[in-house]
């Protein structure tokens, strides 16, 4: 089946098995393998990126349903290599160590700014409930969302 | 965790839908946010031969009132309900409901109709929806029909839905005079599904006494119920912390009680106990201060 999507601002369009999840496609067919796979459950939110401007688990989601939709992965968060306040956020407060669940953590954060532009430590904890880190424990990231977050605004 | 191969179908209208459903029997499966069921066919726990992706009818996503009736469109997802104005001012339950489920990437795609439909028993909307007494209307070739709340969860994910049936809209009533309500859950720590989930509604006469008291419970039985005797141990009490205690206590009477890893049947029973009491409270609170 055909589809078309505008991924990172540039329209493609590909043939595709319906049963192709959203996060196969990315990587495997658009190669953009900034997306990772972690617990292909649902549950660890290292495959989000935003569909349509929402944040959604791209392991949970037919690359079909996105058919027409517009998606922002993290290799489009950094157009021409300048970081996001959100990239550079989460390096100036050491957000990440190993940094397997970091995409997933930004485009969450991401959407979760766009939503709430000035979040409460606790709100931004809240809005990173869909996705798990098992290096920092978290302080690390909240603070760099709160970096990002006085940076945006400035 | 690749699923099974099958035909995709985007139909544009419930027409549509509903004669592609009639046509493929029961090899068709409906997809709506497919946050129930892309994770089963992952699983290979289904494994349709046909897909029909309701999720481009744009009929289908409304919220609104109607003469004191709220009628939610299935593919509402849990954030368009966490979010709405109107639900916020008329119908808090569902507001408050929604904010307890799965998290903010998960509230994004998942609907009310896909989740209701799914009919898993540790689900939040069922419990919300037997609190408020709602409808399911189900659409077919054949016709329209409206299911009562209490009709609909008849096992284990197993709904009254016909295979030729879509979910197309949830009926509730809006949140009366003297009405309060509150939904109160304790979370899987994993999974995040409700171990026990509570919903209660309660309505005060003009002396202060309880009129009218609800209670859905999810997480505790293969199905979600209503927690009857709960409800008619209150009826005509003030509702104070003793009335509310005691009648809290037959959260489970005659009901067969889930028991898994987590949490024992004994210690769920006594979960519903307590979760029924501090969701009659917060309702009853609300109810008085309203």
């Amino acid at each position: 089946m055909k589809i078309k999507v505008k991924v990172n601002g540039a329209w493609r369009e590909d043939e595709v098995e319906p049963r192709l999840l959203l996060v196969h496609y990315l990587r495997d067919v658009a190669g953009l393998t900034g997306t990772h796979i972690g617990c292909e459950t649902s549950i660890c939110g290292a495959c989000t990126v935003l569909v349509n401007g929402e944040a959604v688990k791209s392991c949970t989601l037919f690359a079909v349903q996105a058919d027409g939709a517009e998606i922002l992965t993290i290799e489009g968060l950094a157009p021409d290599g300048q970081l996001h306040p959100l990239q550079q956020g989460f390096w100036e407060e050491h957000g990440l160590q190993c940094g397997f669940c970091t995409p997933g953590m930004i485009l969450a954060s991401y959407q979760l700014l766009k939503r709430n532009p000035h979040p409460s430590p606790e709100e931004i904890r809240q809005g990173l409930e869909g996705n798990l880190c098992r290096c920092t424990g978290y302080q690390h990231i909240v603070k760099a969302v709160e970096w990002a977050a006085a940076r945006m605004s400035s | 965790m690749i699923p099974q191969s099958f035909e995709y179908h985007a139909p544009r209208t419930v027409a549509e839908a509903s004669s592609l459903l009639a046509r493929l029997g029961s090899d068709g499966k409906i997809l709506a946010g497919g946050h129930s069921l892309v994770p089963m066919m992952k699983l290979r726990l289904a494994a349709p031969k046909h897909i029909v992706d309701i999720g481009r009818i744009a009929e289908l996503a409304h919220i609104r009132e109607e003469d004191g009736t709220i009628q939610i469109g299935a593919l509402a997802t849990h954030f368009n309900i966490e979010s709405s104005p109107l639900l916020k001012d008329r119908c808090p339950l569902l507001v408050e409901t929604a904010r307890e489920i799965g998290d903010v990437q998960v509230r994004n795609r998942g609907t009310i109709g896909g989740s209701l439909a799914h009919a898993d028993p540790a689900a939040d909307w069922p419990a919300a929806i037997l609190a408020l007494g709602g409808e399911i209307l189900a659409v077919s070739a054949r016709g329209e029909r409206r299911i009562p709340a209490r009709d609909f969860f008849l096992d284990v994910m197993t709904s009254a839905l016909e295979f030729d049936e879509i979910l197309t809209a949830i009926r509730v009533p809006a949140l009366p005079a003297r009405g309060g309500d509150a939904y109160l859950k304790l979370h899987h720590p994993a999974s995040g599904f409700a171990v026990v989930g509570v919903a209660a509604r309660v309505l005060l006469n003009a002396q202060g006494a309880v009129q009218e008291a609800a209670v859905g419970i999810t997480g505790v039985a293969p199905k979600a119920y209503r927690a009857t005797g709960v409800e008619a141990a209150l009826r005509g009490k003030s509702p104070s912390a003793r009335h509310i205690e005691a009648a809290a206590s037959h959260a489970a009477d005659g009901i067969e009680v889930n028991s898994d890893l987590y949490a024992s049947a004994d210690y769920r029973r006594h979960l519903a106990a307590i979760y029924t009491r501090r969701a009659l409270e917060r309702a009853a609170e609300r109810a008085a201060a309203s």
